[in-house]
């Protein structure tokens, strides 16, 4: 397994503490001019979404995680797991319930997703930052209202809840950012 | 690209103001500036330094010969110490390899210098004197390193045990590696860096004293409690500033001690660095009784201005030198 040392550290780098793939969100070196120099990281453990602050001694090896990234189409869930698919290659993966998360109320039929691999297992699904999804229940609102009022809960066909605009009906698709969990905008089909 | 200089125009130019001071304060006091070499056939043998190094080819030299940049000028002003210099200082640039970051560059400009005759104490006196002259602080506190740790974490590092250091580091917590160090040197300087270092030092200077015996570096070692070395450290508002000793002259005991670091180097996996011979002769010679100290010109000019980093104060950092 490939290693890398603490002069290698830089924001980003997945690497494997206490067993577990990280990644490196801050590194800091504190190097008194005798003696021993340490390094001050936070690491976020990919997993858990935990943040460790860790002090090392500068000069120490650690594995590197076996950690890819990469760009699937979501197929279907079978009940148990959710299918994923390389729309170049045809390989499909399934992910469990646990590596799918929060990202579950976001999945979109043929939606590029991105599919984090930990020795080849999907530990981390991530939904486009984007996805179109059909209103399938809310409060009738009153017609010609504007967006910038209030608004109101409205119910999407993968059960997800956002507050939409009062105009916004059953049946109609609407935008959401996933990051936020917020409506961005109508979209006319 | 980014050619514009990572420190002002006005910090440079007081970079400038703070050079003449310095030299105004050694001129008045009689004390030689020199100019000795940046780069040496041998370097130190510091296990926790890195040297950079660089090969000369030319006559007499046809194959190539490893010149290594200097991590301090020490060597090269005890060399003349030793032939009768006198008092001495020198403002040169340092390199230490795998050195970046908020108070480091790998190339940076030191201020050391050395009086004969002068303790410990005196040192100090003197270290403090241009600290109150260049940032206008109060006199220094002082404690040795016995009473910092007794003071901020009831630990004895003269006479507690190893396992009692470790108990306490991981008590609170302080890393991982805690539970299997062997190191006892290891753990005092954890323990010193991240949780003594951030409360000491942050209203007037501080200069911690009479470090141990195992960390003694190019210090000698005290002769009415052989557990501690003479060697002292200033620090102030965070920042680690200056490092002396009373030098240790005996030829044979530093020819020892290069030679423990050789071998803690061969342990740890990082390559023996050549002995300075030419350093050794001249204590064999004979190093007039005295003291010296290095002091981060760089830092000095970050605490005058200010400055959260040290680019602010450098003309251009590693990153777009």
């Amino acid at each position: 397994m490939a290693t890398v040392s603490t002069n290698e550290f830089k924001n980003g780098l997945k690497l494997m503490f206490d067993g577990e793939p990280s990644t490196i969100v801050e590194n800091e070196t504190v190097k008194p001019g005798k003696g021993q120099a340490f390094n001050r990281v936070k690491i976020r453990k990919l997993i858990s979404g935990k943040v460790l602050e860790k002090t090392i001694k500068s000069g120490e090896t650690f594995d590197v995680a076996d950690v890819l990234e990469c760009d699937l189409a979501y197929l279907y869930c079978d009940g148990e797991f959710w299918h994923f698919m390389n729309n170049e290659t045809f390989e499909q993966i399934a992910a469990e319930e646990k590596a799918v998360g929060d990202a579950v109320k976001w999945l979109v039929e043929q939606d590029e997703c991105i599919i984090t691999l930990f020795n080849g297992n999907p530990i981390i699904v991530t939904p486009p930052n984007f996805v179109e999804l059909e209103v399938t229940e809310t409060d009738p609102g009153l017609k010609g209202d504007t967006a910038g009022t209030g608004g109101k809960p409205a119910t999407l066909s993968t059960g997800a809840v956002v507050r939409v605009p009062l105009f916004i009906q059953i049946g109609e698709t609407i935008k959401v950012d996933t990051r936020t969990g917020e409506y961005v905008s109508r979209v006319s089909k | 690209m980014s050619w514009q200089p990572s420190a002002s125009i006005d910090n440079i130019k007081r970079r400038a103001a703070l050079l003449k001071t310095i030299r105004q304060f050694f001129d008045s006091k009689n004390v030689i500036e020199v100019d000795t070499p940046a780069m040496s056939q041998a370097t130190t043998t510091d296990p926790h330094l890195h040297t950079f190094d660089t090969t000369f080819v030319g006559p007499g030299f046809a194959n190539g010969k490893t010149l290594y940049l200097q991590t301090s000028p020490e060597f090269h002003m005890k060399r003349l110490l030793c032939a009768g210099s006198g008092a001495i200082y020198q403002i040169c640039k340092s390199f230490r390899n795998e050195e970046s970051g908020r108070y480091h560059n790998p190339e940076f400009t030191m201020l050391e210098w050395y009086q004969p005759n002068y303790t410990q104490a005196d040192l100090v006196a003197e270290v403090d004197q241009l600290l109150q002259l260049t940032l206008s602080t109060e006199p220094c506190d002082k404690l040795t390193y016995q009473q910092v740790f007794i003071e901020y974490t009831g630990l004895d590092p003269l006479a507690d045990s190893i396992a009692v250091i470790r108990d306490y580091a991981l008590k609170e917590d302080l890393a991982d590696f805690v539970a299997n160090e062997q190191c006892k040197d290891t753990l005092l300087q954890l323990i010193f860096c991240f949780v003594i270092e951030p409360k000491i030092g942050l209203k007037r200077p501080i200069a911690i004293s009479n470090f141990p015996a195992s960390q003694a570096s190019l210090a000698r070692i005290d002769q009415d409690d052989p557990r501690v070395a003479s060697r002292f450290e200033f620090y102030y508002c965070g920042v680690e500033l200056a490092n002396g000793f009373h030098e240790l002259s005996d030829a044979q005991e530093q020819l020892t001690r290069f030679r423990q670091d050789n071998s803690v180097r061969e342990r740890e996996g990082l390559v023996a660095q050549p002995i300075d011979m030419n350093l050794i002769s001249a204590l064999e010679a004979g190093l007039p009784d005295c003291a010296g100290v290095a002091l981060g010109i760089d830092r000095l000019l970050m605490l005058a201005m200010d400055a959260k980093q040290i680019k602010e104060v450098i003309s251009f950092d590693v990153t777009i030198c």
